[in-house]
């Protein structure tokens, strides 16, 4: 089975998700950036969901334990690129999301990331 | 290829430029209130038809069948010319009157050429007959479809018109909506908002109810599901222009605004932004 | 591509089945010519649908009818499987109810995204939810 591939770029984990997922390969991705965070000592994690059609409740509950999962491990997790068409269908499902913070693009959560590490390094 | 069909075909292709003139006849083209332009426009749809006709009877289409492939041509044919009718406003009737008026001139021809031949006249017309109730019918439904595609796409324009999207400055969206929130004129509006706010790479939208009359449950819920899409994506949103009343309303209905930030008038919620996104507004000395 | 026909259906037996059902659904919204929107509301909720039936209803199949009543036209699923069968039907439809480890969504959240819905559903007797999103 494919698994959606995961880039690194210094402490950030970057995944495009551009297939149509199935659920086991959603439970895959989800399995491998853990594993990532851990073994790579990651602080951000970048989901890019720009080019999905569709996100269902599977992909919504996996989002979210991403963003759980990687809070535990001492990163943060940003999803960017939600399409209109899927933000309003999410609302109607009744998918809050919430937890999970997410921004308009890559650029607008790469800042986003970097600006929760100065606020991280500022607490210490 | 039945000997009706192959007799038919083989009468439309030798008397093609008689069928046409005396059709068009027929249809009214030359009726003094029909442009010039207008004419030759006819002229082409009617050849449109006539052409697609013989070709699905050449590729031995059944009219029972008028999905198939065969009938392909005449059925773009006949789609053009419903909708170019429901665009020029003209009714349904006129549109098949338009079909139908091509019998006569076929019929009259059937008559003349199979004069000795009574048996083969009545398939030949039968089978005319049978094709182009067909053709008619095809463009009713057509037509119906074309109107209500209008119909929307005008409704579309309308509403997107009545409720411009603008950028006040960078990273800032500001929606004014004015008369009454209806659930469709606000899905209209929250899908051009989300898209504009995707477009513009915009930080935050500024909803300004001031022109809204009353807010009522549904508004309210529509208005929080725009917000709700709006952070989904990575935004957010600051509604502005709430009256007094609507506020007590707000507050009497129950309806918890879940923490979004709200502005009695435009000018606050400005100010609001620009302090967020981190602007400051000096005065030069004069 | 040739226009899919006024009726059809697909199995609902694994994974690769739900994705296949979103695409079957894609096709059929685009040749109905839904907006986006609507298009994605009407996917989202036969990928829920899709998934319950593999996997609580055991599988079973989704069927699609292209509906025109001369006014308007559009799409009905059903999604019927031979499973268990949900004992208490009411529960179900009330927001925060699931068997699964979910978030309690699927049947009232589809419900929200399409204009009809409808359940049969008795224990032992399998269940079929058929929704309908017109243009």
């Amino acid at each position: 089975m494919y698994r959606i591939p995961i880039l690194q770029m210094a402490d950030t984990l970057l995944v495009t998700i551009q297939v149509d997922m199935q659920d086991q390969m959603a439970l895959a991705l989800q399995d491998d950036l853990a594993n990532k965070i851990s073994s790579s000592g990651a602080k951000g994690v970048l989901i890019d969901i720009s080019a999905l059609e569709i996100v269902d409740s599977f992909v919504g509950r996996m989002l979210a334990g991403i963003s759980g999962i990687s809070r535990i491990l001492d990163a943060t997790t940003v999803v960017v690129g939600m399409q209109p068409a899927v933000a309003i269908t999410l609302v109607e499902l009744g998918l809050s999301l919430a937890g999970v913070r997410t921004a308009l693009n890559v650029e607008r959560g790469l800042e986003l990331l970097a600006q929760g590490r100065r606020e991280n390094a500022l607490a210490r | 290829m039945s000997q009706e069909t192959e007799a038919v075909l083989q009468l439309l292709g030798d008397n093609e430029e008689q069928i046409l003139s005396q059709w068009l006849q027929e249809a009214g083209a030359n009726a003094s209130r029909i442009t010039e332009a207008g004419r030759r426009a006819m002229r082409g749809e009617a050849e449109d038809i006539l052409r697609g006709l013989r070709e699905a009877l050449r590729a031995g289409g059944d009219p029972e069948a008028f999905q198939a492939p065969a009938w392909n041509a005449l059925r773009g044919a006949l789609e053009a010319l419903s909708r170019s009718r429901a665009a020029q406003g003209q009714s349904a009737g006129d549109t098949s009157v338009f079909v139908l008026a091509f019998k006569r001139p076929v019929f009259g021809l059937i008559q003349e050429r199979m004069k000795s031949q009574p048996e083969r006249q009545m398939g030949a017309v039968w089978t005319v007959s049978t094709l182009v109730d067909r053709m008619a019918q095809w463009t009713v439904s057509t037509y119906q479809q074309s109107r209500e595609e209008l119909i929307r796409r005008q409704q579309q324009d309308l509403l997107e018109l009545s409720t411009p999207v603008i950028k006040l400055f960078e990273g800032v969206l500001a929606v004014p909506m004015i008369g009454t929130l209806d659930s469709s004129r606000t899905q209209v509006v929250m899908e051009t908002l989300l898209e504009r706010i995707v477009e513009t790479g915009s930080r935050l939208a500024i909803i300004d109810i001031t022109g809204v009359p009353t807010v009522d449950t549904l508004v309210a819920q529509h208005l929080l599901k725009t917000v709700s899409a709006i952070r989904l994506m990575g935004a957010d949103c600051i509604i502005s222009g709430i009256r007094p009343q609507i506020a007590q309303t707000i507050v009497h209905l129950g309806i918890d605004l879940q923490g979004i930030a709200s502005k009695a008038t435009l000018a606050d919620a400005l100010e609001l932004a620009m302090q967020q996104q981190g602007f400051v507004v000096s005065r030069r000395p004069a | 591509m040739p226009a899919e026909d006024g009726i059809g259906s697909v199995p609902l037996r694994s994974e690769e089945d739900i994705v296949a059902s979103r695409q079957k659904v894609r096709v059929l919204t685009q040749q109905l010519k839904f907006s986006l929107v609507d298009q994605t509301k009407m996917i989202t909720a036969a990928s829920e649908l899709a998934r319950n039936t593999v996997v609580h209803g055991g599988g079973g199949a989704m069927r699609w009818e292209l509906l025109d009543d001369g006014l308007r036209r559009g799409l009905r699923l059903h999604f019927v499987d031979q499973g268990g069968g949900i004992a208490d039907v009411k529960l179900a439809l009330t927001d925060g109810w699931s068997t699964g480890a979910g978030m309690g969504l699927g049947l009232p959240g589809s419900k929200r995204l399409v204009h009809e819905f409808e359940i049969w559903s008795a224990p032992g007797q399998g269940t079929q939810v058929s929704i309908t999103r017109w243009k």
